[in-house]
């Protein structure tokens, strides 16, 4: 086989490898909207919001130092310790259990029964309102984010396949990071899957999912859900904020890996968790392929955005409801 | 009610309509949120804390307070326009767009109201031609020298022969990234190397069919041109492919602490163009503390003093202090206008002797602006990280670019623009 057989096949892989990280960020829009009806335009806030909390706290960072220092004129900035990977993790999530809480308590209960445009709007309002936060809370510095999870080409990977395909063939490249997002991703929703399944917090956010009115009626807490889903995706938003933050550093434009998932929900359907996987697993492996073989040799390159977009459209053509999506007949 | 309304209309009037009189203004079109935030911070800084210091050391420039409006454009192109509407009417002596999108759309619309924009290092290129651009300065270099010095130094690098050579453009997929692709090829041309043009959609989080195409190509060097994210994931994503670091080069704008700080360790060794020098071992520095930072008067968190974004706005800040002394001496007045301001421009003369005078000592290279040239001599250097010491240090002097491929392509473009919107290139 040729080199060039080869790399196509890299890219395939590559591509199944992305498209699990976009997987990450659309599974939890999927929670929030599958349990609300809401389409939650904060989402992508939340994973910034989170993977700053988490290197705030690793590195031992004053919240809120800038807006201290202004006030009272002093130089705080670090409280002089570094917590480890897995306590700053912990802490991270009950800042977002905390959030969620907040958002139920301070936005959701005083919509309660609005029109799903509504319950967007707001969710519009609370991703500015985090972006300055956030900015406030933690500064707008570039921040390395170190969990501990190794990054770069996996040589084992490269040196055992380089025979393949000759001596224009370098070995398969696989991202040891990709990789390690590939296990954490498979074991999150396995861990969904059983929490929806087999707990009676999962039934009863289930049964929300299908219906709120009759969920209400056999005495399950919509506040109570809410806060729970809120939390979840919450978590889920942590997850995607490390794998994107080691990539690119926490910044502000993380927030941005929002626009990734669009493309993979319209695709996979907006109520389902295995969509969310199969469309990310379709987008992703689609607009590689497509930037190798059409795009970059023949198009210029720089196709795998529109390209994105484009396969989700014609899935909407056909299958307005996505992949996996449940179809809404709506009768008179 | 009435009592309420005429309360409100006469307040929102005062704070919109007043223009602020005898002050010397400069707008500040900056980003100190959104996703861009990160570099537009400490560029905004810089600007702003060079403008307080000649207020509290000098008492402004020849005796003149100055103002600084900032006005938030989120690196966004439409809200620049804005802010451009609503400050031109304040007294504006010259614009600093911080944007190339903004740029091109503020170049006729500045040109239209007669005050100057300075695209420092940014903008359209071929603005350098002020016989066609008389209101637009692009000095002290442009792309297109930021292309021709990418390709000198890799020229130095291989004994002046780069023949058969391949040389791969990481880009931006925006005018701004597009800017250099047709001097390299003019270049390419010439010394006979391959290019590769790879471009990256905004915001450039994920660039790994460009980096596999490179692992697969195997470019001799990797050129940059990118901005925010973009930055920090291609030197990730080169790292990770194990490319040597010494032989990625980006634009001034992918040569920030910002841009190879998340990479860590794997940083070491990737190189940037500059424009001038990086750190705080300038005596300048201990009039800025005196006179802003101790006082807590530096602006924003006071956390980025020194960097090179806070350096570069601070240099800005200076070339438009210097223009404003050359018009306040060719006008006899201290309160200049705009129209003073753009003749203090293309008059400006800046030489080591002026720079160790503000403190500053081979900060940057000489310039000379003149009517022909707005662009400046295109003097660049080069820079090179240490991740160990997290510091960038200048390992090229200021050198000379190809001004033969460059002027030749200035007046192409230029002439096509005077031909498009019926100028007539003259010297005003």
């Amino acid at each position: 086989m040729p080199a060039e057989f080869y790399y196509g096949v890299e890219v395939f892989l590559n591509g199944l490898m992305a498209g699990v990280m976009y997987s990450l960020v659309a599974l939890g829009f999927v929670l929030i909207f599958k349990a609300s009806g809401i389409f939650n335009y904060a989402q992508g806030i939340m994973a910034l919001f989170a993977a700053l909390t988490l290197v705030g706290f690793q590195e031992g960072q004053i919240p809120f130092s800038h807006l201290i220092n202004a006030i009272f004129g002093t130089e705080l900035h670090h409280f002089g310790w570094h917590m480890p990977a897995f306590f700053a993790i912990l802490a991270a999530l009950v800042i977002m259990i905390i959030f969620a809480w907040l958002v139920e308590k301070l936005i959701l209960q005083h919509l309660v029964n609005q029109e799903p445009i509504i319950l967007f709007m707001a969710t519009i309002g609370l991703a500015y309102f985090m972006e300055g936060f956030g900015d406030l809370m933690w500064g707008s510095n570039v921040k390395k984010l170190d969990i501990g999870i190794p990054q770069g080409g996996n040589f084992w990977i490269e040196e055992s396949t380089a025979f393949l395909g000759g001596p224009d063939f370098y070995g398969f490249y696989l991202d040891t990071l990709d990789i390690y997002a590939t296990f954490i991703a498979a074991a999150l929703v396995i861990a969904l899957v059983i929490f929806s399944q087999y707990t009676k917090t999962g039934r009863a956010l289930r049964a929300v999912a299908d219906d709120h009115q009759a969920a209400l009626s056999v005495g399950i807490s919509l506040r109570a859900i809410w806060v729970i889903v809120w939390a979840i995706a919450g978590f889920v938003a942590l997850v995607a904020g490390i794998m994107w933050g080691a990539k690119s550093g926490v910044q502000f434009s993380l927030s941005l890996i929002a626009l990734k998932a669009l493309p993979v929900l319209m695709l996979g359907g907006f109520t389902s968790i295995p969509g969310a996987i199969i469309g990310g697993l379709i987008i992703g492996v689609g607009e590689k392929m497509f930037e190798f073989l059409i795009g970059a040799p023949l198009l210029g390159g720089a196709t795998e955005n529109w390209f994105a977009y484009m396969v989700a459209l014609v899935f909407l053509v056909f299958r307005p409801q996505g992949l996996f999506g449940e179809k809404i007949i709506e009768r008179v | 009610m009435k009592l309420r309304n005429a309360l409100i209309a006469a307040f929102t009037g005062v704070c919109v309509a007043t223009p602020v009189l005898a002050d010397l203004v400069f707008p500040a079109l900056t980003y100190r949120t959104g996703a861009y935030a990160v570099s537009g911070i400490p560029q905004a800084d810089g600007y702003s804390d060079y403008f307080t210091m000649l207020n509290e050391r000098d008492g402004g420039i020849g005796g003149e307070p100055i103002k600084v409006v900032e006005c938030e454009t989120q690196y966004n192109t439409e809200k620049g326009v804005e802010c451009y509407e609503k400050t031109k009417g304040l007294g504006a002596l010259v614009y600093q767009p911080m944007s190339t999108g903004i740029t091109y759309q503020l170049i006729p619309k500045a040109s239209a109201d007669g005050i100057p924009i300075h695209s420092m290092g940014y903008g359209r290129t071929s603005a350098a031609n002020g016989k066609v651009f008389p209101y637009v300065f692009n000095y002290p270099a442009n792309y297109w020298n930021g292309a021709s010095a990418v390709v000198n130094h890799i020229l130095e690098l291989n004994g002046g022969n780069i023949k058969g050579k391949k040389i791969a453009l990481v880009y931006h997929n925006s005018g701004y990234g597009k800017e250099p692709i047709r001097t390299l090829e003019e270049l390419s041309a010439k010394h006979g190397f391959d290019l590769t043009l790879l471009p990256v959609d905004h915001p450039g989080q994920e660039q790994k069919s460009q980096w596999l195409q490179i692992r697969r190509e195997r470019p001799d060097y990797v050129t940059m041109w990118g901005w925010g994210v973009m930055n920090q994931v291609a030197i990730q994503e080169a790292a990770n492919i194990r490319y040597p670091m010494e032989n990625f080069i980006g634009i001034w704008w992918s040569g920030s602490e910002n841009d190879v700080i998340p990479a860590g360790d794997a940083a070491d060794g990737y190189k940037a163009l500059a424009l001038h020098a990086p750190g705080m071992d300038f005596p300048l520095f201990d009039d800025m503390k005196k006179h802003v930072y101790d006082k807590g008067m530096a602006a924003g968190a006071g956390d980025q003093i020194g960097t090179i974004l806070y350096n570069r706005g601070m240099f800005q800040a200076i070339l438009a202090a210097e223009a404003v002394k050359v018009a306040q001496k060719m006008s006899g007045k201290a309160d200049i206008t705009a129209a003073e301001m753009r003749v203090g421009m293309e008059n400006l003369k800046v030489d080591q002797a002026m720079f160790s005078n503000l403190g500053l000592p081979n900060f940057a290279p000489n310039l000379s602006v003149s009517c022909d040239n707005h662009g400046g001599a295109g003097l660049v250097a080069v820079q090179q990280w240490d991740a160990k010491a997290k510091t960038w240090s200048l390992v090229s002097d200021f050198k000379p670019t190809d001004m033969d491929v460059i002027n030749k392509l200035i007046t192409e473009d230029s002439s096509a623009y005077a031909k498009e919107n019926n100028i007539t290139p003259k010297c005003l």
